[in-house]
C-alpha cells in the first residue's frame, strides 16, 4: 500500500534529526539532552515490544514493567558477580558474572523470554480484564521476589560498577551509548514492519479481531499468541539491559506497577497497533515529563488530567494525526 | 496454638478489610463495566479527610463520620466528571484514565496535607485488649474492626438481595440495557452505587488509619490487593468479593507469620527467613494464578 507522503517526509525527518542529534545538542551546550534522549529511545524500544502484543495481538498487558526489569536486573546481577568475582552458579554448571554486553545483554532478552513464556503459558489461559490483572499479578510477583533478595540490594536495588563492555563500542561514552540504543530501535522497527505485513502478522491482527473466527479457520491462536507474546517479553529485556547500562543502577521501582503502566500511556498515546506509534509516544511522554517537572514540583497534578484527556478525546494516538486510515498497514 | 488463634485473626482483619474495598470495585464492574484504578485514592482520600478531622477535633468518630460523605462526594464528583464517559470503552482505556487520576489524587494530597505521613491513634475506647480465649488478649482495635467489617458484608447482602435498589443493582449487572428501557434512571443508579463504593473505601481507610501509616500512595497496594481479590472471587458477585478476601487476607497473614519458620526446619535460618518471607510475599498472586488456571472466571462468575 502507498504511503502517504506526509508519513514519509516526518519519517525522514525524524530519522536525520535523530541521527544528528548528538552533534547538534553538543553545538548548544546542552550535553544532557544526549542521556534524556537515550532515554527516550530506550522506552521508545520497550513501548515498540508491547505494541506488538496489545497493538497487534490485542492483548492489554499491564506487567509489561516485568520483563522490563528483570532485563535491566539480569544485567546488573551478572556485573555485581563479576566485579566481586563470585561465581553466580556453581552447580550443575558453572556460570560466571559477566560484564560483557555480548554476552550480559542477550542472557537478558533469554530470562526475559523464558519469564514470558512461562507467564503466557498461564495468562493467556484468560482474557479480557482477567488477562490484564493476571499479567499484573506476575509483575507484583516479581516485584516482591526482588524486593526480598537481600543478596541483590533487596528495596534499596543495585549499583552497577560500569556500563557493559561492548567491544568497539565505548559505552561509558554517551554518544556511543546512544547511537548504539538508536541502532537497536530502529532495528527493532525494521523488523516490526516486516512482521506486522507478515503471514505471521497478519493472523496476530485476525486473532485480535476474531479469535473465534481463526479457530474455526485452523490457525492454532493460542501458539501465535505465545509466540507474541515471548518475542515481546524478549525484546522488553533488551529495553532493561539498556536502561541499567544507562542508569547504572537497578531497583525493583523498574517493574513496579506503575512502570507498567507507564509503558501502557506510551503505546497509548502514540497509537496502538501502529508501527513508529510508540517512538512518538515516548517523546510525548518523556518530554512531558521533563518539561512539567521542571516547571513545577507538583507536576503530577497536570499529567494526571492530561492523560484522562487524552484518553477521553484523543483516540487513535499521536501517530493518527501524521497516518490516517487502517492501522492495518506498517 | 495461641499464636495461631492471633493470626488467623489478624488475616480476618485483614480480610475485612479488604472486602470494603473489594466490595465497591467488584459492583463497579460487574454493573458499570468499568475497571477503576482510582478506587484507592479514596480510600486514602478517606484516611486522610479523617486523620485531618481527628487532628481539629480529637473525636475518632467526628473523623470517621466526615470521611465517609467526604469520600463519596469526591468519588460522584469523579463519576459525573469523568468515568461516565468511559463505561462505553474499552477496559484498556479505563485503565489509563484511572491511572492518570490517580497520579492527580497523589499529588492533590500531598499539596493539601504535606508529603510526610500522617499518625492516626487508635481511640482511647477501643485501646485495651479483649480476651476471646482466657489467656489470648486481643487488641479491642482489630476486633472492632472485623465486627465493622462483618456488619457491613451483611448489610450489603441485605442491600442487593433484598432490597429495591439492590434488584436494580443486579438487574443493572445483568442487562443494562434493559433496566435503562424498563424507565429506571441508570445514570443516577450508577452514581449511586459509585457513591456507596467510594463510602466502603473510605470506612476501610479510615480504619486502617491506626494500623498502618497514613501517607500518600498508600491506597495503590491496596488497591491491587483488592483487584485479586475481586479476580479471585469472580468480577462482580459481592459473595465472591467476601470469600475472595477473607482467603487472601488469611493466605497473606498466615504466610508472612508462618512460612520463615516452617522453612527454618530444614533450611539454614537465613536463607529460610529470606525464601520465607520472599514467597509470603508472592502467596496471594500464585493463589490468584492458582485459582485462574482452575477457574478461568474467578471463584463465583456473577453472571453469563
Amino acid at each position: 500500500m502507498a504511503r502517504p507522503a506526509v508519513t514519509r517526509l516526518v519519517l525522514w525527518g525524524a530519522l536525520v534529526l535523530l541521527l544528528a542529534l548528538p552533534p547538534l545538542v553538543q553545538g548548544l551546550g546542552a550535553d544532557f539532552a544526549v542521556g534524556v534522549a537515550t532515554r527516550v529511545l530506550i522506552f521508545a524500544l520497550v513501548g515498540v515490544s508491547l505494541n506488538l502484543i496489545l497493538g497487534y495481538g490485542g492483548m492489554v498487558s499491564f506487567g509489561h514493567a516485568a520483563f522490563f526489569g528483570a532485563g535491566a536486573y539480569v544485567v546488573a546481577i551478572l556485573a555485581q558477580h563479576d566485579t566481586q568475582g563470585e561465581q553466580l552458579v556453581t552447580w550443575p554448571i558453572v556460570i560466571d558474572g559477566t560484564q560483557s554486553a555480548l554476552i550480559a545483554w542477550p542472557a537478558a532478552m533469554a530470562v526475559s523470554a523464558l519469564l514470558a513464556l512461562v507467564i503466557g503459558l498461564i495468562a493467556l489461559r484468560t482474557s479480557g480484564l482477567y488477562f490484564i490483572m493476571i499479567t499484573l499479578a506476575f509483575a507484583q510477583m516479581l516485584y516482591f521476589l526482588f524486593i526480598s533478595l537481600r543478596a541483590y540490594g533487596g528495596e534499596d536495588g543495585l549499583s552497577l560498577f560500569a556500563r557493559s563492555a561492548a567491544g568497539p563500542f565505548d559505552l561509558a561514552d554517551d554518544v556511543h551509548f546512544y547511537y548504539l540504543v538508536l541502532g537497536f530501535v530502529l532495528l527493532a522497527l525494521w523488523i516490526k514492519r516486516r512482521l506486522v505485513a507478515s503471514r505471521f502478522g497478519r493472523t496476530l491482527r485476525g486473532i485480535r479481531d476474531n479469535e473465534r473466527r481463526m479457530q474455526a479457520l485452523g490457525f492454532p491462536t493460542f501458539r501465535y499468541k505465545l509466540a507474541a507474546f515471548v518475542m515481546a517479553g524478549a525484546v522488553a529485556g533488551l529495553s532493561g539491559a539498556l536502561i541499567a547500562n544507562q542508569t547504572e543502577f537497578v531497583s525493583p521501582s523498574f517493574l513496579d506497577w506503575q512502570r507498567s503502566g507507564e509503558i501502557l500511556v506510551i503505546v497509548i498515546l502514540g497509537g496502538m497497533g501502529r508501527v513508529y506509534g510508540p517512538v512518538a509516544g515516548a517523546v510525548a511522554f518523556l518530554l512531558l515529563e521533563e518539561v512539567l517537572s521542571a516547571w513545577t514540583d507538583h507536576w503530577m497534578l497536570v499529567l494526571g488530567p492530561i492523560l484522562v484527556l487524552v484518553v477521553l478525546f484523543a483516540k487513535g494516538g499521536i501517530w493518527s494525526l501524521i497516518e490516517r486510515g487502517e492501522t492495518t498497514d506498517g | 496454638m495461641l499464636l495461631v488463634l492471633e493470626q488467623v485473626l489478624n488475616g480476618l482483619q485483614l480480610g475485612v478489610m479488604l472486602f470494603l474495598l473489594a466490595a465497591g470495585l467488584t459492583l463497579v464492574l460487574g454493573i458499570m463495566n468499568l475497571v477503576n484504578l482510582a478506587h484507592g485514592s479514596l480510600y486514602m482520600i478517606g484516611a486522610f479527610v479523617a486523620a485531618g478531622v481527628i487532628r481539629l477535633t480529637d473525636s475518632f468518630l467526628l473523623g470517621l463520620v466526615a470521611a465517609l460523605p467526604a469520600a463519596a462526594l469526591v468519588g460522584m464528583a469523579v463519576e459525573v466528571v469523568a468515568l461516565r464517559r468511559l463505561y462505553t470503552r474499552q477496559h484498556l482505556d479505563q485503565v489509563l484514565a484511572t491511572f492518570g487520576l490517580i497520579l492527580f489524587f497523589n499529588e492533590l494530597v500531598r499539596i493539601l496535607w504535606g508529603p510526610r505521613a500522617l499518625f492516626m491513634d487508635v481511640p482511647d475506647w477501643l485501646s485495651g485488649t479483649v480476651e476471646i480465649v482466657p489467656g489470648a488478649p486481643y487488641p479491642a482495635f482489630r476486633l472492632a474492626i472485623i465486627v465493622v467489617g462483618g456488619t457491613v458484608a451483611g448489610f450489603l447482602y441485605w442491600l442487593v438481595r433484598r432490597t429495591r435498589l439492590g434488584m436494580l443493582i443486579r438487574a443493572g449487572a445483568s442487562n443494562r440495557e434493559m433496566v435503562g428501557a424498563l424507565g429506571v434512571d441508570i445514570k443516577r443508579l450508577y452514581t449511586l452505587v459509585f457513591g456507596l463504593g467510594a463510602m466502603l473505601a473510605a470506612l476501610a481507610g479510615v480504619m486502617a488509619g491506626p494500623i498502618y501509616a497514613v501517607e500518600v500512595g498508600m491506597g495503590e497496594p491496596v488497591l491491587i490487593v483488592a483487584f485479586v481479590v475481586v479476580v479471585i472471587g469472580g468480577i462482580g458477585s459481592v459473595r465472591g468479593a467476601l470469600v475472595g478476601a477473607l482467603l487472601v487476607g488469611l493466605v497473606d497473614t498466615l504466610g508472612r507469620a508462618f512460612l520463615p519458620t516452617l522453612f527454618r526446619a530444614f533450611l539454614a535460618p537465613d536463607t529460610a527467613d529470606g525464601l520465607g518471607a520472599a514467597l509470603a510475599s508472592m502467596a496471594i498472586y500464585v493463589l490468584m494464578a492458582a485459582v485462574l488456571a482452575w477457574r478461568p472466571r474467578g471463584l463465583f462468575p456473577a453472571h453469563g
